[in-house]
Order: structure tokens, then sequence, then C-alpha cells
């Protein structure tokens, strides 16, 4: 995880996306997954005017489809939902290729398919265009509550640290001859995880010392200060201001 | 001069014991003046830690006190103590926490207020001492640990402290990296308490050492003097690596 992670999500560019302020990209995008969350699912139209306007965003960050898509894979295991929805469901029947569906499934089928793939796709856009870093600078920003973005960035910076101890004592387990095969093995991973837990524990004490000694009363200094000119806004809500016209349309054809 | 501005460190009379009951300190007596280089040697269990998390406050509670250049340690001046007493743990992730080096190092720095241009450019002479500048965007994971260590003491000297206290900075370095932290500390202009079991880093660095046995300073001398005093470093639990003669050393080389 960590850099490493950031690696794997984002794409570095210098795309006007690319250079937004973090937490102008963050509200955007919650906006427009509002305003996607909030149209009715029989207005197909609308879904596909928000699907073009996020292919524009992407364009405009230079994100090649096939990146954007690949990362939208993360959908699947919800996909698997939606596609048991009109198995499952109860009311009016149709026959499709000789199966008989529930209609109220296939809209709710639709439903989750159409607003959880916009939804993943902005995201999956935003974390493109935007470094781990720069989304936890947004995210305090934006007055999320300091420990959550404090937890969150120590996730990221102890990552790697925590994957590497858990490494490092696989390689102990496996060089003194263990190797987890069945159920009764189980209890040795079980006691790994517990000493991984209270390695874990002892190492956040020791951080913490270490952030006392250099002045930490509670709350994070603020190193860098993100600001957002009113234009940086405006190219911003573009995009959820653009959605709320094709879901107005939406509502009213 | 004025003997009490010369005085970098000050522990008088520091006695401790854990809430367990376990006394780690019966009574520590030392000074440190401006500018010098001292190193602490003890055998493990003697204290060490315990000492050093006394001089910036995180353990307090025994009797006795501590004395940064003429302030003493308690809550009321806490902050600026901390500022003071610049702590370099043994190992560098725990020290290092945050996402990039340079965010890192302004820690500090910033948590005493320091915004803008003066932050910017305080990061930039720490990770220039310590010859890191160009790592400043990388995140600490991603460096050896000999850098990681190197930007561990950046983070503590970009808080532009009194006295620095290492924690066997030798550790896990090799050889090269060893030599060029010795490099870098030699050339600092401040204090230095430096904790290691590693004498012949101590003998290289520090021309003055104390022995911490028993939560006591059995011995406080020239460190080549103490080395060579085959009697004190038996009572002591204190070993030199094998055939290492600290009579056959050259005088370490000055300040540079």
């Amino acid at each position: 995880m960590g850099a490493g992670h950031a690696h794997r999500l984002y794409r570095h560019g210098h795309s006007p996306v690319h250079a937004l302020p973090p937490h102008t990209k963050i509200a955007a995008v919650l906006a427009f997954v509002v305003v996607v969350v909030s149209t009715p699912r029989e207005a197909m139209v609308a879904f596909a005017g928000y699907a073009a306007l996020l292919a524009l965003v992407a364009y405009a960050a230079r994100v090649p489809p096939g990146f954007l898509l690949r990362r939208l894979l993360i959908e699947v295991p919800f996909v698997a939902f939606a596609v048991l929805l009109p198995f499952v469901a109860q009311g009016e029947r149709v026959d499709v290729l000789g199966l008989s569906l529930s209609v109220d499934g296939l809209w709710g089928a639709w439903n989750v398919l159409a607003k959880g793939t916009l939804g993943v796709a902005a995201s999956v856009l935003l974390a493109a265009t935007t470094e781990l870093r720069e989304v936890l600078l947004g995210l305090q920003r934006l007055r999320l509550p300091p420990l959550l973005v404090q937890i969150a960035s120590f996730m990221v910076r102890y990552g790697d640290v925590v994957t590497d101890e858990m490494r490092r004592m696989r390689i102990a387990r496996e060089s003194r001859g263990f190797e987890a095969r069945g159920v009764r093995h189980w209890g040795v991973l079980a006691k790994s995880a517990g000493a991984l837990f209270i390695r874990s524990y002892e190492r956040g004490e020791r951080v913490h010392l270490a952030m006392v000694s250099r002045g930490y009363a509670g709350a994070m200094p603020v190193i860098d200060e993100v600001t957002a000119s009113r234009a940086q806004w405006c190219r911003a809500l573009a995009l959820p201001s653009a959605a709320l016209v094709v879901c107005l349309l939406g509502w009213t054809l | 001069m004025d003997p009490v501005s010369t005085v970098s460190l000050a522990v008088a009379g520091l006695a401790f014991a854990y809430p367990d009951g376990h006394q780690a300190l019966f009574g520590v007596d030392f000074t440190v003046a401006r500018g010098e280089r001292v190193a602490l040697l003890g055998p493990n269990g003697a204290g060490k830690t315990t000492l050093v998390l006394h001089l910036n406050g995180i353990l307090t509670g025994g009797t006795g006190t501590v004395t940064v250049a003429g302030l003493e340690v308690g809550k009321r001046h806490m902050a600026e103590i901390r500022r003071r007493v610049g702590i370099v743990f043994q190992d560098p992730d725990d020290q290092l926490f945050m996402p990039t080096v340079r965010e890192d190092v302004a820690f500090g720095p910033a948590a005493a207020g320091l915004r803008g241009a003066g932050l910017e450019e305080r990061v930039d002479r720490a990770l220039g001492l310590v010859g890191m500048a160009e790592f400043k965007d990388r995140p600490p994971h991603h460096l050896s640990f000999g850098q990681r260590r190197r930007v561990a003491v950046a983070t503590v000297l970009a808080m532009e402290p009194e006295i620095l206290v290492l924690d066997e900075p030798s550790s896990n370095l090799d050889p090269a990296s060893r030599r060029e932290l010795a490099d870098i500390l030699r050339s600092l202009d401040v204090t230095v308490l430096m904790v290691t079991h590693d004498l012949p880093y101590a003998l290289e660095l520090c021309p003055r050492s104390l022995i911490l046995s028993d939560g006591v300073i059995a011995a406080d001398g020239g460190t080549a003097d103490l080395l060579a005093d085959e009697a004190l470093m038996r009572a002591h639990r204190l070993e030199l690596p094998y055939g290492f003669d600290p009579r056959s050393v050259p005088a370490p080389p000055g300040r540079s």
C-alpha cells in the first residue's frame, strides 16, 4: 500500500484536471454522485448524459479509456449482486430469452448498475488525477474531522511498514518449515495476526512518542495550505452543475 | 562567560521508578556544556532510554531536575523544551511518520507555528545539512535505512534544537552509512548527547563520555581514557569489539 498503492491508482500528468486543488475535486465528485443518485431510474437519457460528462472529464484529464475501464473492474462484486436482482425480485414478470424475469428486479438491477458505475467512474477519475497525499490535504481542507484525516494519513504512511512486517513474519514461519495447509494451521496464522497487531500497536506508541517529542499536542500542524481561486472552484463544479442540468431535464422530460 | 548560559543540559539528582515499581534511575547528575559532544554509554537495562525520555519531559514524576539551557523541564514550558531538545529515536520508521520527507521535516517547526516561506527554508536547510535535499518529495519508506536515519536527524535539526539527543545512531547502519552519519554529526554546530553501545563510534565522535550503570553515572571522563580502563569497562559490562584497542586509534578528527 502506501505510495505503492498511490502509484497504481494515480496517473501522473499535467492536465487541467490534475491542476485543480484537491478539495474542489472532492467536492465536485461528491456533488456529482448526489445528483446521479437522486435521478429517477427511468430517466435513461440522463444516465447517458452523465456518462458523456465523465467521458469529457476523462478526455480533459488525458486518462485513456482502457485505464478507466480496467479500474472499473473493482465494481464487479456489485454487478454480480445486480445481476441476481431480476431473478429473485417479486412482482410482475416478463420473459426474456425464455427466462422469466421480474420487471421490478430489472429496473432495480439497472438502477444499481448505472448509478454504481457512474459513481465508481467518478471516483476512479478523482483517484487518477489526485495523489493520495493531496486527497488527504483536500479532506483536511473540507473540514473532515482531523482525527479521521490523521488515521487515513497514518494508514498511507504505515501500510507498507506493516505489510513488510507481515512478510517478514511469513518468511520466518516458512524458514522453520511451516506451511499453511488446511484448518489445522489456522491457529498459527491467527497467532501471527495477533502478534502483528501487538507489534503495530507498540509501533503506534513509539510513533506517538516521536510525535510528542516534536511538539505534537493533538492537532496536526498545517504544512500545506491548499487554496482554490473562484475560477478553480467554477471549473471543478462545472461537472456537478452540468449533471444537475441533465438531471432536471431527466425529471421534467 | 556566564556559566549558566554555556550549559546546554544539566541533570541533577534525577531518580525515577516506573509505575510497576521498577526503579530505573537512582540519582543521576551531570552537565553538558554548549557545543560539547558527549557519549552516554551503558549496558542494556542501565536506564539509558529512561534517562533520554526525561530530557524532554516525556517521563516526569520522579525526583530531581533536568534543565535545558537554563529552562527547567516541567509542564510549564513543555512546548519550548521539546523544541530545544531534539531526540532522534532508534527506529527511523517510528520517527518518520508523515507521507513525505518534506512534510516530516516540516512537522516540528510547523507545530511550533512556522508557516510559508520560513518553513520551507527551514526544511531545505535541515535536509541540506544531512545531504538529503534531493529526497524532499519522496515517501520515507522508499529510502534506504541509512537515508532514513539521516532524514530522522534532519527532522530534529529543523527545530533548531539546543541539544541533539541520538539513541543508538549507528544501529543497523552499514559501514559507509555509519561513516556518512559520523561526518554529518561532526559537521553540525550543535550540542550532542549520543546514547550508544557502539564504543568505537563514541570514541570517534565524542571527546567525553558518561557511563550509566544501574541507574547512576558511574564514570565521567575522556572517552579514550574510559575505554582504556579495563577494570572500569568490565565492571559495567562494556566490551570493545574484538581486536579494537582504543590506545592504538589515532586522535579523533576535530570539528570540520
